[in-house]
């Protein structure tokens, strides 16, 4: 009898999260395709190589137009992230220009950036944003990993899949990126592009990669699909920078409590065998 | 905390602090000596842990309001700077975030557990109408705090459910300008409810104490619901139920860990990582998964009644909801308390809990077509659960007869576990 009224409860439980899930499900409304990410599950940790050329392609194609505010040139080096060495990181953040001061005269000037430096915009403002690109604003990327979900399979399943692989952003990124070509019965709308995997299928950003649009360093070939895999992962880190921590630390939470579940449940049992319950 | 005490104070300084202020005698009578009965069940370990979670939420909001700014235009950042530079940030924030659900996930099977056991019934009353003020603040606690990141649900959420107070016959716009501090969701309501989320969880220790106080002057039920009879009934609580309620305790942190350190993001909104806008409002905006069946029954009224608009209808029902549960331990008129003597209460106690689910569903869906339907008629049941079939029911049904003591249930038990065990398999 317990048993029963503990697994309805459970499945109950269960069934009462997954509710919360589906009217976020609708607001994603199209499907993404599945991507065994290097990062998934338990054990799951980032591909260093990985993250390094989603960086690449974010660089040299994501960052004309779209920010990452959050973001700080000294994560790169970071451990669990793309770990560039700190000589890698002072150069990268060397190429872009930061506003400082004011100086001992009150005039601010302009210097290379440092590694502590927030990722330099590419526009000053959301205006600037939107004159640039047909009134349409490159989001942050920041989060985006983060603030998108992609189902993969049939809806119903997808909730407990979500529990074991996550909630999807990874995969629609990717998905949204190979997702381009010609609208069902040819139709065309003036500055929007058909995806088939944008929620409306409407977007206003163009196909942005192109086949060996970016040139990796490892010899890996830059193939469009190749580039939004990286970058997704690269976006994933981004919006997680701590996930490889939090899992290694998790992993030794769930041992340390495990056998001290055991102890207690033996201690418990020991206790109340002295009386008839 | 009531009843004759048996506490010895052994030494010079515990008789010298006893007779001056009698803290350790109160702990000992309440936590060590205090008498419970041998037959509680894993069900009637919720209460531990919800005082353990409430402990949780407590010292890691503590820590994350250090580095939290309480202003519109730094709240969101001031979140992701705890997320990424501050040491273990992110563990604060996802045990605090998660532990609001895994709050949740206690309070309920706490309250079911009630519900199934009759523990509502005379002489606590009391008792049981704290346990539902505790629920309230809570409710409040959470629904503030989830404000607090600043995201697109956070920011729509908090104008949606302030807004309810405007179906208010007359005074609603005002009562709405006056919650928001303003003519919109903007800074002053964030730092009212920074400052409310800070002050109800200490609110909510001194329900507690109440709530525990209530519990020891008639002692806590059990799941024959007969009351105790002597001293065969009971264990002391240390170290029979302090023992149990530890194992307990773990067992649910194993399960708050997962979603902890694996799945964090799960039981959270996707769109409240995006920066609040209040120009651009989200396609769905739900609330967090523990308030859904409240969402639906507020949604499922769409019909005026007479001078009633359907919107002020529906904000009554959705508060009735919840205050029609002060009333339990009067509409149920029921002799026998526990669902284990009450053959036909039993059925209709999980009919509840379907319904509730399904409740739980139709708060996530958008309300139209079935499911503006299906919530529709699990509001009605929802209703007719307390006001109907409870009253009914308590005169109708024919519980089965009762054992003479706890005791004797357990022996009763565990001389059928022995006979079973004794037969050889075939």
């Amino acid at each position: 009898m317990m048993k029963k009224i503990m697994r309805t409860i459970a499945a109950a439980a269960i069934a009462s999260m997954m509710a919360g899930h589906s009217a976020q499900a609708a607001s994603v409304g199209v499907e993404a395709i599945d991507i065994d990410f290097s990062f998934e599950g338990m054990f799951g940790t980032f591909d260093r190589g990985q993250l390094q050329r989603g960086f690449l392609v974010y660089k040299e194609v994501c960052a004309s137009c779209h920010a990452m505010s959050l973001l700080r040139y000294r994560n790169l080096g970071e451990p669990g992230g793309p770990e560039f060495t700190p000589e890698q990181v002072k150069a990268i953040a060397a190429q872009y220009e930061v506003q400082d001061g004011p100086n001992a005269d009150g005039e601010m000037f302009d210097r290379p950036a440092l590694p502590r430096d927030a990722f330099v915009s590419p526009f000053p403002n959301e205006q600037a944003a939107r004159a640039s690109n047909g009134g349409a604003y490159p989001l942050d990327l920041s989060l985006i990993a983060k603030a998108r979900q992609g189902w993969t399979g049939n809806l119903a399943t997808a909730y407990t899949t979500a529990l074991w692989k996550g909630t999807g952003g990874p995969e629609y990124i990717y998905s949204v990126l190979v997702g381009y070509a010609d609208a069902p019965n040819g139709e065309e709308r003036e500055g929007l592009h058909y995806n088939k995997y944008f929620p409306g299928h409407w977007i206003a950003m163009p196909s942005p990669m192109t086949e060996d649009g970016v040139e990796y360093g490892d010899g890996t070939k830059a193939t469009v699909d190749q580039q939004a895999r990286d970058v997704a992962a690269f976006l994933m880190w981004a919006a997680e920078p701590k996930m490889e921590e939090r899992k290694s630390l998790g992993f030794k939470v769930l041992i340390y409590l495990f056998i001290l579940s055991v102890l207690m449940y033996l201690t418990k049992k020991m206790i109340w065998s002295r009386v008839e319950h | 905390m009531s009843g004759p005490s048996s506490y010895n104070p052994s030494n010079g300084f515990t008789r010298w602090i006893d007779s001056r202020l009698p803290l350790p005698r109160l702990l000992y009578d309440s936590f060590v000596a205090f008498p419970v009965p041998r037959n509680l069940n894993y069900w009637y370990t919720f209460g531990g842990i919800l005082s353990m979670m409430l402990v949780v939420q407590i010292i890691t909001g503590i820590v994350l309001v250090m580095h939290y700014t309480p202003h519109t235009d730094m709240a969101f950042n001031s979140v992701e700077h705890i997320m990424r530079d501050v040491n273990y940030g992110w563990l604060m924030r996802y045990i605090h975030a998660n532990g609001a659900s895994m709050f949740f996930i206690a309070v309920y099977i706490h309250m079911f557990r009630g519900l199934y056991y009759g523990s509502y019934k005379a002489p606590r009353e009391v008792l049981w109408m704290i346990g539902v003020l505790i629920l309230l603040v809570m409710m409040a606690t959470a629904f503030m705090g989830y404000v607090l990141p600043w995201g697109q649900m956070s920011f729509w959420g908090a104008k949606v459910i302030t807004s309810l107070f405007s179906a208010i016959p007359w005074f609603g716009d005002a009562i709405v300008t006056w919650l928001w501090g303003g003519f919109s969701v903007d800074n002053p309501t964030l730092t009212r409810f920074f400052s409310l989320h800070y002050l109800l969880p200490f609110v909510l220790v001194g329900l507690v104490i109440l709530h525990v106080w209530a519990l020891h002057v008639p002692g806590q039920t059990n799941p024959t619901g007969v009351e105790v009879k002597s001293g065969q009934d009971t264990v002391p609580f240390t170290p029979y139920a302090t023992m149990k309620d530890a194992f307990a305790m773990v067992v649910f942190l194993l399960f708050f860990a997962y979603f902890v350190f694996y799945q964090p993001n799960y039981l959270g909104h996707a769109i409240n990582y995006i920066e609040a806008n209040p120009l651009v409002t989200p396609e769905h905006i739900v609330p967090e998964w523990y308030f859904l069946p409240f969402y639906a029954i507020l949604r499922s009224i769409t019909f005026n009644i007479g001078p009633l608009d359907a919107k002020l209808l529906g904000v009554i029902a959705m508060f009735a909801s919840i205050f029609i549960l002060f009333l339990l331990p009067w509409l149920d008129t029921s002799k026998v308390r526990s669902a284990t003597y009450r053959p036909v209460y039993r059925q209709f106690f999980w009919l509840l809990i379907i319904d509730c689910i399904a409740l739980g569903l139709v708060g996530a869906n958008p309300p139209e077509g079935t499911w503006l339907l299906i919530g529709q008629i699990a509001t009605f049941y929802y209703f007719a659960h307390f006001l109907i079939i409870m009253p009914l029911l308590g005169l109708l049904e024919s519980p089965k007869p009762l054992p003479a003591s706890i005791s004797e249930a357990v022996l009763a038990k565990n001389a059928d576990k022995k006979v079973a065990s004794a037969q050889p398999a075939e």
